[in-house]
């Protein structure tokens, strides 16, 4: 099926190094490649400080890349582009954060916040459509059209993720970056957000990149899933076959970390630990990833490679 | 079982400008020897002010105790005076926050910090108290004790200051511990590693664990019984089986049925509850989740639901186990769940009437 799929977005190689003094650099993202297909939800999971979030900033051009590329349509994200280029990729890509307090403007009202894009995309051309405009978002977002002159600190956690997502919504992008938008929410408001995603994926054929810690919720979300691990991509699958045969040694042990809601699993669940020594790649040894069976692609060396392919296919 | 701590009818309110806000709203429940009691809930529904106001940690005012008693060995806490609570405090309780980074004093070593609850609760001299604060470093898995001894907490690493937060908490061996939400800020790799370890040294040691959180799957693993707060109040009580394969308020089938389940392969929309948690400046008249349930019946927007009994250790306030209620079907996800438990009475037992 991936063979009929567009690409709409290509990482390629892409470095994201952080100088951090004394002559140190942090990889945060290291030679990552993958891509995304339109209309389909790509979710990245992996520790605190595994480059996840780094990613997704890079890849919008919140940073500019150390190294790589990422393309848009086949359009450079990095490269120097002429302003209305630049322009309307900026509000093609849009992206929801995940503390939905520090970002929203406390200043502003909820219908500012909303149309500022459409302000600057001149996206209305009077005053009646702005506000229609914004009527709509709000409506669509399950707020309702009241809500519009009131500020932020006036709404829930959850009220104020579904601005956050009104306000994505405003520029008619085409590519959402979620980082992390529901780990501020409570449980029973979780739920609403992420089905208020998938609704507006159905009817706008968006193309969403998921990044989470919540292991459980991307599976639901995502349709497939990338693993990151100390700034490598370590494996990437479909989000069932991620969850069901898991290959990369730390996949697995990220897997087998998660409590179920279920005591009787729990009373019985081994915790698989992971040892990065473990692999005992050599010096220049070519470590990549690789297509172990269709579509699900493992970071993994030569040797390693004959083994997983003997294993699992 | 000896029970170590009874909380009974306790009512716990805030005065703001807004109004006065009813956290706590009637709570009872105890925790045995030995035992892990987990409390789960949304924020707001109490579980923290509960927590904090065992430990007399809320701010009086604008905080005021308005009924009720924590009995802990059969003392009231409530009755404590300050001074007296600060016997209390760190030593038969101790607590871990969620937080590690704003709950360790930024400006002492984190060794000092461990020792000052030595030299002040057991009476240790600080060379005494030194040596036995690197023996519970190494005990809580801090790997290189002795160095990590002197140094300070932003040297540590989240998982690590967690580490060193139970360290101090468990440093006076306390008959009871509170964690509150102790691994939400920690990702599920240290977080399986700092449930492990909690659940290692309360077999060594016999404390009892009250854990606050509001993850089903951590409460599965940790916990002996559950208690389900709401609004202020506990709407449903059991052990950590009867809650997960026999819950019956409406409340808790919701939390379960939001959850994705990570064996599933359906891809259906999650069942979440529909609104948002009211407001306790001004309780809702009647059962408070009855605007979020879509199993409410009139008689819950009218009175307050009666306590049943389901089996001796389970109970629920909801109007459906009443014997005039309709009979429901719980969403999909939660009829997966159930099973017939032995322990059931025949029948609900009303135990306490509604006011």
């Amino acid at each position: 099926m991936a063979q009929q799929k567009q690409k709409l977005v290509e990482v390629k190689n892409l470095k994201q190094y952080f100088k951090v003094g004394k002559g140190q650099v942090v990889k945060a993202v290291d030679d990552v490649t993958f891509d995304i297909y339109k209309g389909e939800t790509l979710g990245l999971v992996g520790e605190s400080g595994c480059g996840k979030s780094t990613t997704g900033r890079t890849i919008i051009g919140l940073y500019e890349a150390t190294g790589g590329e990422v393309l848009f349509n086949g359009l450079s994200v990095h490269r120097k582009k002429s302003a209305k280029e630049a322009k309307e990729l900026k509000r093609k890509m849009q992206m929801i954060f995940q503390d939905p307090y520090a970002s929203l403007n406390p200043r502003m009202t909820v219908a500012d916040i909303i149309a500022e894009g459409i302000d600057i995309h001149g996206l209305a051309s009077s005053k009646e459509e702005r506000m229609n405009r914004v009527y709509e978002l709000l409506e669509t977002v399950g707020l309702n059209r009241e809500h519009a002159n009131r500020y932020p600190h006036e709404f829930s956690g959850g009220q104020r993720q579904r601005i956050g997502i009104a306000r994505a919504l405003a520029v008619e992008p085409e590519f959402i970056i979620a980082d992390e938008p529901i780990s501020a929410l409570d449980v029973s408001i979780q739920a609403q957000v992420v089905n208020l995603m998938k609704k507006l994926q159905r009817e706008k054929g968006l193309t969403y990149l998921f990044i989470a810690h919540d292991l459980s919720m991307v599976k639901y979300i995502s349709d497939r899933i990338g693993v990151m691990y100390f700034g490598k991509m370590v494996e990437l699958a479909d989000a069932e076959e991620l969850y069901r045969n898991p290959i990369h040694p730390y996949t697995k042990s990220l897997l087998s970390a998660i409590p179920h809601p279920d005591p009787e699993t729990e009373r019985t669940r081994k915790r698989i630990i992971y040892d990065p020594s473990q692999h005992n790649y050599k010096e220049g040894e070519d470590v990549r990833m690789r297509e172990i069976t269709p579509g699900h692609f493992v970071y993994c060396s030569e040797a390693e490679y004959e083994k997983y392919k003997a294993m699992y296919s | 079982m000896e029970k170590l701590l009874e909380v009974k009818n306790l009512e716990v309110s805030f005065q703001t400008y807004g109004g006065e806000v009813q956290a706590v709203r009637g709570v009872s429940f105890h925790v045995n020897k030995g035992e892990t009691l987990a409390i789960v809930g949304e924020s707001g529904s109490g579980k923290s002010v509960t927590s904090q106001t065992i430990m007399r940690l809320i701010p009086m005012p604008p905080g005021k105790i308005k009924n009720g008693q924590i009995l802990f060995n059969g003392e009231d806490l409530v009755k404590k005076t300050d001074k007296e609570m600060e016997q209390i405090r760190g030593k038969d309780i101790g607590m871990i926050f969620q937080d590690p980074m704003t709950s360790l004093n930024p400006t002492m070593k984190v060794g000092k910090q461990i020792m000052e609850v030595l030299i002040k609760h057991q009476n240790m001299s600080p060379a005494q108290a030194k040596e036995r604060a690197i023996e519970l470093l190494k005990l809580v898995g801090i790997p290189m004790p002795e160095k990590r001894v002197n140094q300070y907490p932003h040297e540590f690493s989240g998982g690590m200051r967690q580490r060193a937060m139970i360290a101090v908490a468990l440093a006076s061996n306390p008959k009871l511990l509170i964690a509150d939400e102790p691994t939400t800020a920690l990702d599920v790799t240290i977080q399986a590693q700092i449930l492990e370890l909690m659940k290692d040294l309360q077999k060594k040691m016999g404390t009892s664990i009250i854990f606050i959180t509001h993850d089903l799957g951590v409460v599965a693993n940790m916990a002996d019984r559950v208690a389900v707060m709401y609004a202020g109040k506990i709407v449903e009580m059991g052990t950590v089986d009867e809650i997960f394969y026999d819950p019956r308020h409406p409340y808790t089938w919701g939390l379960l049925a939001s959850m994705p389940s990570l064996d599933s392969d359906d891809k259906k929309e999650l069942a979440a509850i529909p609104g948002s948690p009211p407001d306790l400046t001004n309780p809702p008249k009647g059962d408070a989740f009855a605007p979020r349930n879509p199993y409410a019946m009139r008689i819950d927007f009218e009175q307050e639901p009666p306590l049943f009994k389901i089996s001796d250790t389970h109970y629920a306030a909801t109007w459906l186990l009443h014997p005039d209620a309709p009979k429901v079907e719980p969403p999909e996800a939660v009829k997966k769940r159930l099973r017939k438990l032995s322990s059931n009475y025949d029948k609900p037992i009303i135990v306490k009437e509604s006011e």
